[in-house]
């Protein structure tokens, strides 16, 4: 694994571009710490992947099929034909540029090939001079130029670059979604075995066991146990969540990570305090070891992939008998419910309406999936006041809101999250307006690559959001980070950890349930970290 | 995919070193990690976090979460990191044969 270099080296970047040589005639160079490694044969074998076979990156040789050129070619005209868009995205780029400083991998890299205009033109040369007459006609003059190895290569390599995040997208005066030309791009190189471990890995494992790290059901039910003896530690009560059970009217899927990795563990218990505490109140929920995963890796490899993956939310619905489905703190899960998933495996005319059922809200904009954000839900039941809440129990916290891309960028969900943070604790401080809400900055490891040999990019690409944090941590002393996505829960820690060190990482749910008040509980003096709260340092009875 | 040759047996490892298949795992592959780790001595504290975590992988098909890693063997994560010092996840699954968690972790 490469060795990842000091803050402050990384952090002496170069914006100004080379001299114009022609980005055309500057062969890719594929460098450690910014490539992830390819996918190992047993993972694309066992969800048919093309062409598996064990390769490296940095080898000479991608043991490409011979007619490599034929399929993608094949699958070029395919996705022009199937998706108006990207014949639009395509066609319309004026080259204007207003994307080109808006990507966090290009702000944290310096690197040209990483401005989104760029990235998209390493593409879109190449359909130049396969579609379009100038192209075909003026060649390089008209921007067009041919497929070649080394033109696959390039592609490869700043395709997972990008994670698809959609910030560019904002600021491009034609609407042209970059996130959209990675994700055919990345598709093409699917087709011809070009994969990555770290995306294969989470897809062959989901569509086995029904979520990413590969979690067998009496594995999960271990899991929500140990959360369970836990959370009795800390509050003298027992959970009992239900698992699988059939006619429950809820079912309720979240990301694998929450249950395995920390500090989306301190989540997962949240979930599970909320749901207790509503149980009384006409809660009544299932977890599924199942439909155990809401993320979805198969969306950064392709469409079909993603459906296939996906499949299982409504399955275990429909097998349960649940009316409707609330949805964990995940950023990307919520991407593919709100664009995709009523086409994909759609409509679900067996369930009904989602309504809340401790304040009779009607969900109507979830009425398409079915699928309710649980901040939205908790949202509703604070303006319901049916939660009590002692917000002083959260007064150890300085706490910031990165807002996810796909949360923010993907469904509008802006002010339901600041709502809660509001609701639950003291002290709640923006940072600056151009980081935040639909100009959020990604956490720099998304769309699959929160890969461990990718390091350095990963603290690249997470700077500007890390410089924002930074940025409130030194004004007000901010000393946690709160996000709703598993994958930001996974990754902003490391990058905190290099470039502000002193912010923590939280979901929402784990300072609601901090702060939410149980009749019959034990005094508190510990937060769900087992960390004393404040005043109660001094307290032996732990 | 690269062979590690060590006192004469050959191990498949992966990129970063980790053995191939938990199958092929023994007792002389902790020494190669150990060496790899940068570990001074192979202490019994080191064989039961090793131990703990074959165990619950050959249950669970899976390595525990490090809460749970924790718990089982009453070492704070701190000390875990002391006796391996890239961590439970790089270390320790390592140099018990376990593959790497994947996902968004």
């Amino acid at each position: 694994m490469a060795d990842t270099p000091k803050p402050e080296k990384t952090a002496r970047i170069n914006h100004i571009p080379p001299l114009m040589k022609g980005w055309m005639d500057t062969p890719v160079e594929i460098k450690p710490g910014i490539y992830c490694y390819g996918a190992k044969p047993k993972n694309t074998k066992a969800v048919g992947m093309p062409y598996p076979k064990e390769w490296n990156p940095t080898d000479d040789d991608w043991q490409l099929p011979e007619n490599w050129k034929d399929i993608i070619d094949e699958g070029l005209r395919d996705r022009r034909d199937k998706y108006r868009s990207m014949k639009l995205f395509m066609d319309i780029c004026v080259r204007c540029g207003a994307c080109a400083d808006k990507c966090h991998f290009f702000i944290g890299s310096g690197d040209p090939k990483n401005m989104p205009v760029l990235r998209a033109e390493l593409f879109r040369s190449v359909y130049r001079k396969k579609f379009t007459l100038g192209g075909k006609i003026f060649g390089k003059f008209a921007g067009a130029r041919d497929l070649d190895e080394d033109v696959l290569k390039e592609w490869w390599y700043y395709l997972y670059q990008c994670t698809e995040c959609r910030r560019c997208s904002i600021f491009c005066p034609y609407g042209i979604d970059t996130a959209e030309v990675t994700i055919l791009g990345r598709e093409l190189t699917n087709l011809v075995g070009l994969n990555i471990d770290w995306i294969a890995g989470p897809v062959a494992n989901c569509n086995r066991t029904g979520n990413h790290l590969g979690i067998q059901p009496h594995a999960y039910i271990d899991m929500l146990d140990f959360f369970v003896d836990e959370i009795e530690d800390i509050t003298g009560l027992r959970m009992e969540p239900d698992i699988n059970r059939k006619g429950a009217e809820i079912l309720f899927v979240t990301p694998s990570g929450d249950v395995f990795a920390d500090p989306g563990t301190f989540t997962a218990m949240g979930y599970l305090m909320l749901f207790h505490y509503l149980k009384s109140l006409g809660l009544d929920i299932t977890w599924s070891t199942y439909a155990s995963e809401g993320g979805n890796f198969g969306f950064f490899t392709s469409h079909e992939m993603a459906k296939r993956l996906n499949a299982k939310m409504y399955s275990e619905a429909e097998r349960l008998g649940v009316k409707w489905i609330l949805g964990g703190e995940c950023g990307h899960m919520w991407r593919v419910i709100n664009q995709y998933m009523d086409t994909f495996n759609g409509p679900p005319d067996f369930m009904e309406e989602p309504v809340s059922p401790i304040t009779g809200t009607k969900f109507k904009n979830a009425n398409a999936t079915k699928l309710v954000h649980i901040v939205e839900f908790t949202a509703d039941l604070m303006k319901h006041n049916k939660l009590k809440l002692d917000k002083s129990r959260n007064d150890h916290l300085k706490v910031t809101f990165h807002d996810s891309c796909n949360t923010a960028r993907a469904m509008g969900f802006l002010e339901e999250p600041r709502y809660v943070l509001n609701n639950v604790c003291n002290n709640f401080y923006e940072m600056p307006p151009n980081t935040i809400r639909e100009q959020t900055f990604c956490c720099g490891s998304g769309s699959g690559l929160n890969a461990g040999e990718n390091m350095e990019v990963r603290m690249r690409g997470g700077l500007p959001r890390a410089n924002a944090v930074k940025y409130v941590h030194e004004k007000f002393g901010v000393n946690m980070l709160s996000c709703i996505c598993a994958i930001d829960r996974a990754v902003l820690p490391n990058s905190m950890d290099y470039w502000v060190p002193g912010v923590d990482v939280c979901g929402l749910h784990e300072l609601v349930a901090n702060a939410l008040v149980f009749e019959g509980e034990k005094k508190r003096t510990l937060d769900l970290r087992a960390e004393y709260l404040p005043g109660m340092e001094d307290e032996e009875d732990v | 995919m690269p062979i590690v040759d060590f006192k004469g047996k050959n191990y498949a490892v992966d990129e970063d070193g980790f053995i191939d298949d938990f199958a092929n795992w023994d007792e002389d592959w902790m020494i190669h990690v150990k060496a790899e780790e940068g570990i001074e001595e192979l202490t019994d504290e080191h064989k039961k976090v090793v131990k703990i975590l074959q165990d619950y992988y050959t249950k669970n098909g899976i390595a525990p979460m490090v809460r749970i890693l924790s718990k089982i063997t009453g070492y704070k994560l701190k000390y875990i990191y002391e006796l391996f010092p890239s961590g439970p996840g790089k270390g320790a699954c390592k140099m018990a044969g376990l593959p790497k968690p994947t996902g968004c972790v």
